[in-house]
């Protein structure tokens, strides 16, 4: 049996109310609800970290051999970003790494990748994440709908959640939402050819593929998932297909906004999160053509609820102050210089050799005296042992804030950082920021966790590390 | 183990104006700190025969003092202990004194920090240290100093306004002695509601707990003490050199509570028993030690054992480090108000401690001291370069 062994997602912590944009540019077109904001620290390679992560909770790292990122919005054109992630997550080096990329339908293409590699028995476990976080230009209706975030699924051969039973594909050149390579901002075409001329006859066309292709009727679906620009299409869409509103999973467009490619993902893992045993899912994708998969939920499921999910995360939140601090975060505002010298570029062999320990917070721990330290002591700290130690994660380990201090002088485009003095449950520190938090609510002897975030980019080059922040759920 | 004490003594020093010196280079300061040694030692250079100079940001080898000086070639050695450079270039000197290699030797300290055009050192790490070092995070000196601050607030269960108010008082108490040196960067007097409502750096520092960035040089010319009363009649004899590295234990170590620095511990533990101290805070008369940040003061004065553990807040309120208190501590307005050109502060804080031994000191000379200690860190209360320094007639 093949299928999908565990599911999460990230959804970022910040939401900005809809009413903050329209009242910046006074919209005579205003959107109603909230979408999801990557903090600054944040971007598609985080946040597919941070889904992939919460997916893979509870399991041996070890058994992953696979990793595929999908995203329209990856920090690199010219360098692989699974790579990073795999790095970050503590994988084995003997993995298929690959990154998907394109069409706001490529986490779709790359589940569908990933079901027939593992079904082929090329892999037997991959970690499928998508992630966007897409730009909009001011003032029109997609810097209304964009939001952001992520989603993330286990395909496996083994202990299997929901089973694969069979999927339908259409690929066809349609230009409906785009972005060139000279593009930052994503350019829409007109609005009714989108809904009449495309979504509203391709989605119909692959799900009818799929559902003739497996016998089945619409009322045999509990749950029927698909990306949209618009929730109008998608109930346009699911009229013809004979629908009703229940059956169709909602695309968190109140919440969340149009998380782009996560969004396939994030609806399937939505669906997953409310169906039973028996209970068949049909997840679609749209965008340059679709993929319809079906799925059917297992027992299996009851022992994979354990995660922040879509549920944990969107009940999770803070509001972003205000439209300022938005466009700030997305780097869209010339800031001030500050008074300091420029940051030199990172050392690329320094963090190649690097890559197996701080890359996914590994230190280490003197096999002589049992202490754990960050970065790796080949010297211990402790009882001056000479290379006796064994790897250590730090990264999902439980930890308390010991010290900290906010601040106002720190290279950064988003003043204060919080420094943080951070010990692990079972020994060991590591000094780094906090993110996610309201610098006037730090206190010492917080309960704090790990997070893979986005530091700096100097020279062409993103550069990854972990820092706290407040324990989430 | 042979001790350095009363086997080296200094005849002669120099320290330049402390300050914004838009008006001078590295070079002109190096000049005006030596000439002045010279003077006060009355020696001529040619009576130099080795030299140790001390910077961090302003030069390399020991071409930056023998260039700006004409050395005549002699033996120049460059140091560089971050903040402690000044205290290390001394250090090294009066060895080579004691070794008795050679009679008599120079040892300046500078740095020209504004220049740079901005404010604060920023100093920023050098590629390829990896992840997760402090600085390449983007954390600037005042925060990783405040990380004492919050520690130490914390554990001895003080508020956020009486913790500030504790810090604020040695800042008010530095700049009431700086103001009345004519040398000293910042020469005014400050109130502890100026402390109090000044803005926020890297909380809880805020303005008037950081100290000055600053540019100068200081200097001072060592000879065997056997032979210093020829230079003079009242040479200044070390009676100990000593210093402690740290060894990345407040970045490792989850027993590392942020409340004392172990190199200032080690350093003045080590001092105290070269210079046969018992009791310091009864024997030492005072003090320079190295206030880059007002909670940085506070740690220093129960590392050092000038107050019981926790209870440096009592002897800061009742004024036991004031000019006029039991055991004053930066009687030219330290780090805090003199100012800190990170190579010169070492032999900076030396400067005052001789100064006022031989009594010279003005409306802040002490009454009859005996013995005084400098304090001098460089690096991070996690890990640390501490020297301390003790010196007397």
């Amino acid at each position: 049996m093949v299928g999908i062994r565990a599911y999460g997602a990230y959804i970022p912590l910040y939401r900005l109310d809809r009413g903050e944009i329209v009242k910046a540019w006074r919209s005579p077109f205003p959107v109603p609800g909230e979408k999801a904001v990557a903090n600054y620290d944040e971007d598609s390679l985080t946040m597919a970290f941070a889904a992939a992560w919460d997916c893979v909770r509870g399991i041996d790292r070890q058994e992953i051999d696979g990793v595929f990122f999908a995203s329209t919005s990856p920090p690199y054109k010219e360098k692989q970003c699974s790579t990073i992630i795999a790095g970050a997550m503590g994988l084995r080096r003997d993995i298929i790494a690959a990154d998907f990329g394109g069409s706001l339908r490529s986490g779709m293409i790359a589940l569908r990748a990933a079901l027939d590699a593992v079904k082929a028995g090329s892999a037997k476990n991959i970690v499928v994440a998508a992630a966007d976080i897409r730009l909009a230009g001011a003032n029109g209706l997609n810097e209304m709908f964009f939001g952001d975030g992520a989603g993330a699924v286990l395909v496996s051969s083994s202990k299997v959640a929901a089973e694969y039973l069979g999927g339908y594909t259409i690929s066809e050149d349609f230009m409906d939402q785009w972005r060139s390579d000279k593009d930052t901002f994503v350019r829409v075409y007109e609005e009714r050819f989108i809904r009449e001329g495309g979504y509203t006859r391709i989605v119909p066309e692959a799900v009818n593929g799929v559902l003739n292709r497996l016998g089945l009727k619409p009322q045999d679906i509990a749950r029927f998932t698909c990306n949209t620009d618009d929730p109008r299409h998608l109930m346009g869409a699911s009229k013809i297909l004979k629908f009703d509103t229940a059956q169709v999973q909602d695309t968190y467009f109140m919440s969340v906004g149009n998380a782009g490619t996560a969004i396939p993902l994030m609806t399937l893992v939505g669906a997953l999160e409310d169906c039973k045993t028996g209970n068949k899912i049909l997840a679609a994708g749209h965008s340059d053509g679709c993929d319809a998969l079906v799925f059917e939920v297992k027992p299996q499921i009851e022992k994979v609820r354990d995660r922040g999910g879509i549920k944990g995360h969107l009940a999770s939140k803070r509001m972003v102050p205000n439209y300022g601090a938005y466009v700030l975060w997305r780097g869209l505002m010339y800031m001030e210089p500050q008074s300091r010298p420029g940051r030199p570029t990172d050392s690329l062999s320094a963090l190649w050799r690097d890559r197996d320990w701080g890359l996914p917070l590994r230190g280490s721990k003197c096999t002589n005296c049992g202490t754990p330290q960050y970065p790796v002591q080949r010297v211990c700290q402790v009882c001056q042992a000479v290379d006796k130690y064994e790897p250590y994660s730090f990264a999902d380990r439980k930890a308390k804030l010991t010290s900290f201090s906010n601040d106002n002088l720190a290279i950064t485009e988003v003043p204060p950082i919080t420094v943080s003095v951070v010990d692990f449950e079972g020994g060991g520190r590591i000094t780094c920021n906090m993110t996610d938090r309201e610098p006037d609510e730090v206190k010492t002897g917080m309960d704090v966790e790990m997070t893979f975030r986005w530091m700096h980019y100097v020279g062409g080059v993103h550069s990854y590390w972990w820092k706290c922040k407040p324990v989430r759920f | 183990m042979e001790s350095i004490k009363d086997k080296v003594a200094i005849v002669g020093m120099g320290c330049t104006k402390f300050g914004e010196r838009w008006d001078a280079s590295a070079d002109d300061m190096i000049i005006e700190a030596a000439q002045e040694a010279y003077a006060d030692a009355g020696i001529q250079q040619k009576d130099i025969q080795a030299a140790w100079v001390g910077t961090m940001f302003s030069g390399d080898t020991g071409r930056c003092l023998s260039e700006p000086l004409k050395l005549n070639y002699i033996p120049v050695t460059r140091v560089e202990n971050m903040c402690a450079t000044g205290s290390d270039a001394m250090r090294n000197a009066a060895y080579a004194v004691a070794a008795g290699v050679y009679d008599l030797v120079l040892a300046l300290g500078f740095d020209k920090l504004k220049d740079t055009g901005w404010a604060g050192l920023g100093d920023v790490p050098f590629p390829g240290t990896g992840r997760g070092l402090i600085g390449s995070q983007g954390a600037s000196g005042p925060s990783v100093f405040a990380l004492l601050a919050t520690a130490y607030f914390a554990k001895y269960k003080l508020s956020p306004q009486e913790g500030k108010r504790m810090i604020g008082l040695i800042s008010v108490k530095s700049h009431r002695n700086g103001a009345k040196h004519p040398k000293a960067h910042l020469r005014r007097e400050i109130t502890i509601e100026q402390a109090l409502n000044a803005p926020i750096i890297a909380w809880p520092l805020g303005l008037f707990d950081c100290c000055g960035v600053t540019d100068g040089a200081a200097a001072a010319i060592l000879v065997r003490a056997s032979e210093a009363k020829k230079f003079r009649p009242d040479p200044v004899k070390i009676k100990a050199l000593q210093i402690s590295v740290g060894q990345n234990q407040g970045f490792c170590r989850s027993d590392f509570e942020y409340t004392s620095v172990f190199e200032t511990v080690h350093a003045g533990r080590r001092a105290y028993a070269e210079a046969g101290i018992k009791n310091p805070r009864k024997e030492i008369s005072m003090a320079q030690v190295h206030d880059c940040f007002s909670i940085t003061e506070a740690v220093i004065m129960e590392d050092l054992e000038f107050s019981p553990r926790g209870k440096v807040r009592d002897d800061i309120e009742s004024g036991f480090f004031e000019l006029t208190g039991g055991l004053p501590v930066q009687t030219d307005g330290g780090l805090k108000s003199f100012g800190h050109p990170i190579g010169a502060s070492g032999l900076r804080m030396m400067y005052e401690v001789y100064k006022q031994l031989q009594g010279k000191c003005g409306d802040r000379q002490l009454k009859n001291p005996k013995l005084g200690l400098t304090h001098n860190l460089g690096g991070f209360p996690a890990t640390a370069t501490v020297s301390c320094c003790i010196a007397g007639l």
